[in-house]
């Protein structure tokens, strides 16, 4: 497995920055075993990168490697959503699925 | 669990500044701080909502003033009915007209397509942006590029690079469109329309004053998708395209403007060309054109006579008759006439090309080539069907404005008829008069009936109560002969001759005889001639 680069965009130190930052370093540490470089831009603070990379919602996370680029948008409290987006795939059943989509 | 951690989140996440643009459009008039825009006399009572001029042609006249200053409108129409031209002219119009820097929220289109979009409308936003005066937020989806939804978010980012774009150019306009797509791609609807409310509110507070765009589903039905109406409905502009027998006929109407005036129902209004958006104000037209009492020759020393000396100066003349018994003769001498005289005369020809009215003024002894090389004559020729009712229009004001002629002829009215339907040709007509007298010229414009002898047209009826000056030309068969008769049927202002006399055309041009005298029935198309004794006696019994 490549290594991960990833970039996690928040706007401000809101909770919900601080859920993306928390659930993003705990699921890297579980699943990735270090093998990630993760930057985090705060849009406040730096809102041209986030202009070029055309970033609406917050917290977005880009995965920039392995290709393919993907976007995952959200606290990421779902985890599983995450290594979906992250082609980690876990295999998920169709009930756990189900619950997901509201 | 999840929607208390929300609510908590909310109140922290956002500013005090932001909650308390929220308060101002609730309560906005009895709201105890000071809104920009809103102008307030000196014991800080409101006094009116201040307005921005757009500089979209005719849209201010019609909105009193411009858009409501500091405020967001919601610009709400079908697919096709102009609205990305009206946020991009918006800000284009801010740039040109009062140097008014201004940011685009692009949510449909990349930036890419709308520089080229717009620039055969004159706009090159391409300098504007390296000048510093545009900015661009691009929200365009990103082709083949999909997002996986995990957890919670909101629309900060978005919110965060308005404001950033705003403060890099010091922006006093800003156009969002078209926000419907947003919708498509975020699936919660619900916080969207939280997170676009909450972007209206920090606009407010910016002190720009705003446009969004809405896509309408129907052109007469709902104001716009996804309860959109509801966190901007200050202010509703709707543009509409509607199909009217095969022919598209643009309007525009502002819904309403909160706590301040505007004209109502709905206006025509075209896109043309290096212009854009230019919008026909018809019931923002004033009656209070002045009134001249100097004569000026219709170019015929008889019909001069006829109407008790010639036509006034800023008058409209319509000229009626079948085809081939005059009309445009008629015009030719009232435009040498202008000749004679030193001042210019504007000839927009619809039913002849350069060619043929060249040929045929010769033979009436008029040049119109010298005409235009002296400078006192302007031919325009164009097709009626090249252009749509509203485009006409345009196009003639600006040519009177360039050339400021002394007089002006519409040779035919009726042919542009058929371009349009009868509503919009009324509507054509009465601007088109309007904007004749204002200018203080004179105006002939000549009506094709449909008949041979007698009869009125459409265009007749339309015009008649504008005009201040009738001529009739009409055939009249006498004898297995078509004679041609010409009456002064109308002359505001002014004792006229009743007659309905006789006239032929030669090289020299018309000449104007007797009256018909033994002949009744004549503008009715049904001559009948009465014996010399019955007229008499007819005269006795009267007495």
């Amino acid at each position: 497995m490549g290594k991960f680069k990833l970039r996690l965009y928040i706007t401000g130190k809101t909770p919900k920055s601080e859920r993306a930052i928390t659930n993003l370093k705990e699921l890297c540490e579980k699943e990735l075993q270090g093998l990630y470089e993760l930057s985090i831009i705060d849009v406040l603070e730096s809102p041209q990168l986030a202009e070029d990379e055309k970033i609406l919602a917050t917290p977005t996370l880009i995965k920039d490697l392995p290709p393919p680029l993907k976007r995952i948008i959200g606290d990421l409290s779902n985890s599983d959503k995450v290594l979906l987006g992250l082609d980690l795939s876990p295999v998920l059943d169709h009930k756990e699925r189900r619950e997901d989509t509201p | 669990m999840t929607k208390l951690k929300k609510h908590t989140k909310i109140e922290k996440n956002e500013t005090p500044a932001r909650r308390h643009g929220d308060e101002i459009r609730h309560l906005p008039l009895e709201h105890a701080g000071i809104e920009k825009g809103v102008r307030y006399n000196q014991r800080g009572g409101i006094t009116g909502i201040e307005k921005i001029e757009t500089g979209i042609e005719g849209f201010d006249m019609i909105s009193e003033g411009g858009l409501p200053k500091g405020r967001t409108t919601l610009i709400a129409g079908t697919s096709g009915s102009a609205k990305t031209v009206f946020a991009v002219q918006f800000l284009a119009e801010g740039i040109i007209k009062k140097d008014e820097p201004g940011v685009f929220v692009t949510f449909e289109e990349p930036p890419e397509d709308i520089r080229k979009n717009v620039i055969s409308l004159g706009w090159d936003v391409a300098r504007w942006e390296q000048e510093g005066k545009w900015a661009f937020v691009d929200a365009s989806p990103v082709v083949g590029e999909d997002h996986v939804i995990a957890g919670e978010y909101d629309l900060g980012a978005l919110l965060a690079r308005i404001e950033y774009a705003v403060k890099k150019i010091g922006a006093r306009r800003i156009s969002m469109d078209s926000i419907g797509s947003i919708f498509a791609r975020f699936s919660e609807a619900g916080l969207v329309r939280n997170e676009l409310f909450k972007i209206a509110a920090a606009v407010k507070q910016m002190g720009v004053t705003a446009i969004i765009t809405a896509e309408r589903t129907e052109e007469y039905g709902d104001i716009a998708r996804f309860g959109i109406e509801e966190f901007v409905a200050d202010n509703v502009i709707i543009l509409r395209n509607v199909l009217e027998a095969e022919k598209r006929r643009r309007t525009m109407e502002i819904l309403k403007f909160r706590g301040t005036n505007h004209q109502k129902g709905e206006y025509p209004f075209t896109v043309i060309k290096n212009t854009g958006i230019v919008a026909i104000p018809l019931s923002g037209i004033e009656l209070k054109q002045r009134s001249s009492t100097v004569r000026i020759s219709s170019g015929n020393a008889e019909l001069d006579k006829m109407c008790g000396g010639g036509f006034f100066r800023d008058s409209i003349i319509l000229v009626s008759g079948a085809t081939g018994c005059g009309k445009t003769m008629l015009s030719a001498e009232f435009a040498a006439d202008a000749a004679r005289n030193g001042e210019r005369a504007l000839l927009m020809a619809f039913e002849e090309s350069r060619e043929q009215l060249f040929r045929n003024a010769s033979g009436w002894g008029i040049d119109f080539e010298q005409m235009e090389n002296d400078g006192t004559l302007k031919v325009v020729c164009r097709y009626p069907e090249a252009e749509g009712l509203e485009d006409h229009l345009i196009i003639i004001k600006r040519i009177i404005t360039e050339f400021k002629p002394h007089r002006v002829i519409v040779d035919s009215l009726s042919a542009l008829e058929r371009v349009s339907t009868i509503k919009g040709f009324r509507e054509f007509v009465i601007a088109l008069t309007s904007f004749i007298k204002h200018q203080e010229v004179a105006g002939i414009l000549t009506s094709t009936t449909g008949e041979l002898m007698g009869g009125t047209s459409v265009t007749d009826a339309h015009i008649s109560t504008i005009t201040d000056t009738i001529i009739l030309l009409r055939y009249v068969e006498m004898f297995g002969e078509m004679r041609r008769g010409i009456t002064a049927l109308k002359m505001r202002g002014s004792m006229h001759d009743k007659d309905i006399r006789e006239f032929h055309i030669d090289g020299k041009g018309m000449h104007i005889g007797k009256a018909f005298s033994n002949v009744t029935g004549i503008l009715s198309g049904h001559p009948v001639f009465t014996s010399t004794e019955e007229v008499d006696r007819m005269t006795e019994l009267f007495k």
